[in-house]
Formats: C-alpha cells, sequence, structure tokens
C-alpha cells in the first residue's frame, strides 16, 4: 500500500480576488452558453418562427380590421412584436436551467471553486446577447414589412435597451421556474400559462380601449403594456419619461424579487 | 486566483457518523470512513447503498443532517470553497457538456477553477494526449461512445490537478473494453500517489484498484478492510453444486461444509466458498460420488458483490451483476434522455 507521497496542500482563496473570479466565472458560462447558440442555431430560428408569423398575420390578415388613431397599424403593431418574442423567448432561461441539471452539468459546477452566483449570471447574461440577436433580427422584420421608426436612430436605440432590460428581468423569473421543476418539458408547460395572459392581455397587439373595462384595468398596469408602450413612446414619439421610468421601475423590481429566489433555489438545487 | 498552500498531516478524508435523510429515506445511517492520503478508497455497494450520497456530501454538493466530513482536514459544510479547490470529481453520470468539444469542456473546467489560461491550454492538451482523446478533441462530446464521455469526465475532473480524486462509479455501464481502459488510467493516476475514493457496484473494480474496502449497505458501514481481509471472511472461490432435487441438496450442503460456508440456492443448488478452489473442487466430487449423491451441474467462479452480501449481511444485493438502476436512477436517465431528444 502507498503512504503520503503527494503533497496534501489546502489551496486558500484570498478576499479580493473573490470579486474578479465572480466575473471571470461568469464569463465562462456566458461564453460555454454562447457556443452552445452556436452549435444549435436551430434554437433561436424557432423562437423567432414563431413573431415572424404573428408579424405576417398580424400585418396581413387581422391588421385591416384594427383601428388605432393617429398611427399606422404595422407601426403600432411591431413594438407589441418586440415585446412579445422577448418574453417568450425568456422561456428559454429556464428551460437552458432544467437541462443543465438534467445532465448533471449543474452537480459538476456545485462542486467546483466557482463564484455560487455564476450559473445563474453567465446564463442570464448569455440569454441577453441572444436577445440582441433576435432583437435586430425582428426589427429587420418590421422594416421589410414595411415599419418605420418616427423618432429617430436613438430613440430606436433606447427601446432596444429596454427590450433587453425587459428580457432580463424575465430572465431572472423563468430561471426560478427551470430550477424548480428541473425538467425542461415542465418549465416550458409552466412559462405558456404564465405568459400569454401577460402578452395577448396587454397594449401588444390591440389598444386597451376594445377591451372590456375591468380587463382595462388589469392590462393597463402590466408590465408587457408598460414596456410596450415606453417603447412605442420611443420609437414613435409622445412623452417618454413616465413610461420609460414605470418600465425601469418594474424591471427592477422583478430583478430584486427573482434573483434572490433563482439564486437562493440554485444553492439548494439538488 | 490567488492560492497558497497550507500542509495537512493526517487522513485525507474523514467521515464519522454521517446521516443524510430524503424525507422518509435514510440514505446515511451513520457512516465512518478514514482514507489516508496517496492511498485508494473503494465504497463497495449495491444501488441505493448511500454511495453516491456520501460522495455528496464529500464533494460539497449536499450537506449533511448530522456528523462530520472533512477533506485535507477541511469541513465540508464550513469551508466548501476551499474543499472544492483540492478536489476532482467524476459523477455516477458522465457530466460533460455535448455540445461542446472535448477541448472546449477541459477549456471550461480550466477557466472555472482559476488556472491561467496558457498553462490550462497545456494540462487540457496533456489530459486529451493521455486519455486518448486527442483525435476526437474538436468534436462536440454528444458524438462521443460511452467510454470516451467517461474518459473525457475522468480529464475534466484532473484539470487543476486536485490532490484528491471521487469516483462515482467510474465504470458502470461500460463494456469490458472500455472497463479496461479506464482502469489502467485510474491506476496510472494512483501510482502518482493521488488520494482516491471510488464507489462501484463490482467486486473485481475494488480488488484491482483499491486498497482498502468499505462494504456499504443501507446506508451503514458492514464491513471493511483490505481486498484480501474481506476475501478470507468470504473464501476466495465458490463452488456451485446443481442436483437433481432439493432432498439431494439438503444432503449436499451438510457434506459440503467442512470445506467453508454452504448455502443452498434455489432449492437445488448448494453454493460453498472454498479458500483453494482446485483442491476443494477435487476433493468435492470425490465425497459426492463416494456419497452417490450425482451432480447435474458443478461450476466454479470468482466471489461477487452478491456473494460478499450474502455472507455479510444474510441476503442477496438487490441487483445482481449490479448494473440495473434504481429508481432514482431512472428519473435521472429519463431526464438525460429527454434532453438529447429536445436538442
Ligand atoms: N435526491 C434524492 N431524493 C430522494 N431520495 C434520494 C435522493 N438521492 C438518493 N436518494 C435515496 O437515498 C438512498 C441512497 O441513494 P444513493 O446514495 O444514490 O445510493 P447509491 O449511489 O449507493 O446507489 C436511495 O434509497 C435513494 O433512492
Ligand atoms: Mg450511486
Amino acid at each position: 500500500m502507498t503512504t503520503t507521497t503527494f503533497p496534501a496542500t489546502v489551496p486558500v482563496t484570498t478576499e479580493r480576488s473573490s470579486l474578479v473570479k465572480a466575473a471571470s466565472d461568469t464569463m465562462a458560462i456566458t461564453w460555454r452558453n454562447l457556443l452552445m447558440l452556436r452549435r444549435v442555431p436551430q434554437l433561436l430560428v424557432f423562437s423567432t418562427i414563431q413573431p415572424v408569423l404573428f408579424v405576417l398575420m398580424f400585418r396581413y390578415v387581422f391588421g385591416g380590421a384594427i383601428r388605432v388613431p393617429g398611427v399606422r397599424y404595422v407601426d403600432y403593431l411591431m413594438p407589441g412584436i418586440f415585446a412579445q418574442t422577448v418574453a417568450f423567448g425568456s422561456i428559454n432561461t429556464g428551460v437552458g436551467l432544467a437541462q443543465d441539471l438534467g445532465t448533471g452539468l449543474i452537480e459538476r459546477f456545485r462542486s467546483l471553486p466557482m463564484a455560487r452566483s455564476a450559473v445563474l449570471a453567465g446564463r442570464t447574461a448569455a440569454d441577453v446577447v441572444r436577445n440582441v440577436l433576435v432583437v435586430a433580427l425582428m426589427v429587420s422584420v418590421g422594416f421589410i414589412v414595411g415599419f418605420r421608426v418616427h423618432t429617430n436612430a436613438a430613440g430606436l436605440l433606447a427601446a432596444v435597451g429596454l427590450m433587453l432590460l425587459f428580457g432580463f428581468a424575465l430572465s431572472w423569473v423563468f430561471a426560478l421556474i427551470g430550477l424548480a421543476t428541473a425538467n425542461p418539458e415542465s418549465a416550458q408547460a409552466a412559462a405558456f400559462p404564465l405568459l400569454a395572459p401577460l402578452v395577448f392581455a396587454s397594449s401588444a397587439f390591440v389598444p386597451l380601449k376594445s377591451m372590456p373595462g375591468w380587463l382595462q384595468v388589469l392590462a393597463a398596469h402590466q408590465p408587457v403594456t408598460i414596456t410596450v408602450d415606453a417603447v412605442r413612446a420611443l420609437v414613435l414619439g409622445g412623452p417618454t419619461l413616465r413610461p420609460v421610468v414605470q418600465m425601469v421601475a418594474w424591471a427592477v423590481g422583478l430583478i430584486a424579487v427573482f434573483a434572490p429566489l433563482a439564486v437562493s433555489r440554485y444553492r439548494r438545487a439538488a | 486566483m490567488t492560492t497558497n498552500h497550507a500542509p495537512h498531516d493526517g487522513p485525507a478524508i474523514e467521515v464519522e457518523s454521517l446521516t443524510k435523510r430524503f424525507g422518509s429515506v435514510v440514505a446515511l445511517d451513520g457512516i465512518d470512513l478514514s482514507v489516508p492520503a496517496g492511498t485508494v478508497f473503494g465504497l463497495l455497494g449495491p444501488n441505493g447503498a448511500g454511495k453516491t450520497t456520501t460522495v455528496r456530501i464529500l464533494t460539497t454538493i449536499l450537506q449533511p443532517d448530522g456528523g462530520h466530513a472533512r477533506v485535507l482536514g477541511l469541513d465540508v459544510g464550513r469551508e466548501p470553497h476551499a474543499v472544492r479547490a483540492s478536489l476532482g470529481l467524476a459523477g455516477q453520470y458522465a457530466a460533460v457538456d455535448e455540445h461542446l468539444t472535448a477541448r472546449e469542456n477541459l477549456k471550461l473546467a480550466g477557466w472555472l477553477t482559476g488556472q491561467p489560461r496558457a498553462s490550462a491550454r497545456a494540462r487540457g492538451e496533456e489530459l486529451l494526449e493521455r486519455f486518448d482523446l486527442t483525435a476526437a478533441a474538436g468534436r462536440v462530446a454528444g458524438t462521443y461512445s460511452g467510454g470516451m464521455r467517461k474518459r473525457l469526465d475522468l480529464a475534466v475532473a484532473l484539470v487543476h490537478r486536485p490532490p484528491v480524486l471521487f469516483l462515482d462509479e467510474p465504470t458502470t455501464g461500460l463494456d469490458p473494453q472500455g472497463r479496461g481502459d479506464l482502469w489502467e488510467l485510474i491506476e496510472e493516476l494512483v501510482a502518482e500517489g493521488m488520494t482516491l475514493l471510488l464507489t462501484t457496484q463490482y467486486l473485481e473494480e475494488a480488488d484491482r484498484l483499491a486498497d482498502r474496502i468499505a462494504v456499504v449497505d443501507n446506508g451503514r458501514v458492514v464491513a471493511e478492510g483490505t481486498a484480501p481481509e474481506l476475501k478470507a471472511r468470504l473464501g476466495s472461490t465458490i463452488i456451485d453444486v446443481g442436483l437433481a432435487d432439493p432432498a439431494a441438496a439438503a444432503r449436499a450442503r451438510v457434506l459440503l461444509e467442512p470445506f467453508g460456508p454452504a448455502e443452498i440456492v434455489d432449492g437445488t443448488a448448494v453454493e460453498v466458498n472454498v479458500d483453494d478452489g482446485a483442491r476443494a473442487l477435487l476433493q468435492i466430487v470425490r465425497l459426492l460420488d463416494r456419497e452417490r449423491l450425482e451432480p447435474e451441474t458443478v461450476a466454479i467462479r470468482e466471489p461477487t458483490l452478491d456473494d460478499v452480501f450474502l455472507t455479510l449481511t444474510g441476503r442477496r444485493a438487490e441487483a445482481s451483476g449490479g448494473a440495473a438502476p434504481d429508481t432514482n436512477d431512472r428519473g435521472r436517465a429519463r431526464r438525460r434522455g429527454a434532453q438529447r431528444g429536445a436538442a
């Protein structure tokens, strides 16, 4: 039998380095998730097929029947489509985490000397990058079907920024759902009934005025409506400060509630 | 990451009265282990014995309900981060990223364990070479065979040169060729002085690789010792005599008792644990012939985990032969299958 020949050593991490390490770990996980996006580009394609179909349907089929005072319907529609795309795309965060739990990858991560927050931060960061691609694609689709920005490029950029913030906030909600279900299909299934009412009972496709009164009240105060209204203000004109501040407050609130919940769920996930 | 190294004397792994429950299931019911640095320790037991739970606690993935676990003198519950820096883990299922190539999997592990980029790359290439993965290194791991995945998983666990390595059922599910390859790799690592804790359902594997073995059952250590010590309690060879009917079997059992512990199995066969197989076989055949007990079959074989169990606990290990997944394993397998299906 062998006796001690290996230097039995105990590495000790210093405090100073732990923030740098957390940032580096987050970058590593982001890199890995983005590689995945490159390896399985179908995921990106599938997640844009549905919104593209919606653009075609609402632009050319229902659009003629929907009257929005003072604005061409295609210009009214596209901010709604952006929000819809980003909202449904954020399910990806939960599905991805559930997959990583299932394959035992997260189990391995938990045995590594890495920052506890990095797996979630790296996942949501990669999903922001993913959203940049998705939103750019949807803006292009919009231009093709006749969407025009009435303000200026800065307005459009600010609108894109808001969409990314919106997606980032929702990602934390779905991170929690993905970790809690620990199963990609369940995460997907749990997400739809949550998102569908938010997206469809909003100002995304039709003006709130066309809805029954009780629904108008609900729809007016939920995050999708507020986001869509802020984006419309930025690209179509009108007062921007109030809707943008409201939207940012919603996003910060969602992150403040769901990020700690997701991180604590991650710590306990077995 | 800045690290400095404090020396540690004493056992590399120490476990005292470790307990863990999952709801009403008692997974660990007071486990004690002590593994000297530079040695190989085998946890041998059937499905559901508590092997994986023990490994998950030692690798800081799971918190125990009671007891203590230390790696290199560090308490896994109190100083998990320092413990993680000194351990490598290859779990029961190869946890490699299917969408990444072998090289990328190794790069990710080097990055996350805080290795300088250049030395991590060199270490990665060295491991690829050593684990015979260089030719496949640029292919995504999803295209690998079971044996290649297991080798990559082991390579990933070694990127940061951990002094203590945990291998949870490293060869379960591999064909004999793949198992032999992995055994050789593990023996090389051990020769370099690593401390290794491995779990297995195969007596042969524990026998070949481990300096000391603990047999676990229902979350307890039921026997511990070197392989020769355990076998001495067991007899090193099993002779299996099939007889015509239960009455003949009962007579034969009494006759064969002097050769070693004898049991009736399946009503009409007698199994005897003997020390010197060839000599005992000859004597047994002669004796039966003299007593006019005509055996229908006579077989001679090495003891299995099942035999260890029968001797130690008086019952059979449920998963005889070992590879049948329990319900817990099946749940994971299903999720993994679903994941692949979705990709
Ligand atoms: N996460 C879990 N939830 C519930 N029960 C579990 C969990 N993990 C293990 N168990 C149960 O604990 C016992 C020990 O399991 P495990 O340590 O995986 O055994 P082994 O690795 O030896 O097959 C089994 O009865 C198993 O079903
Ligand atoms: Mg196990």
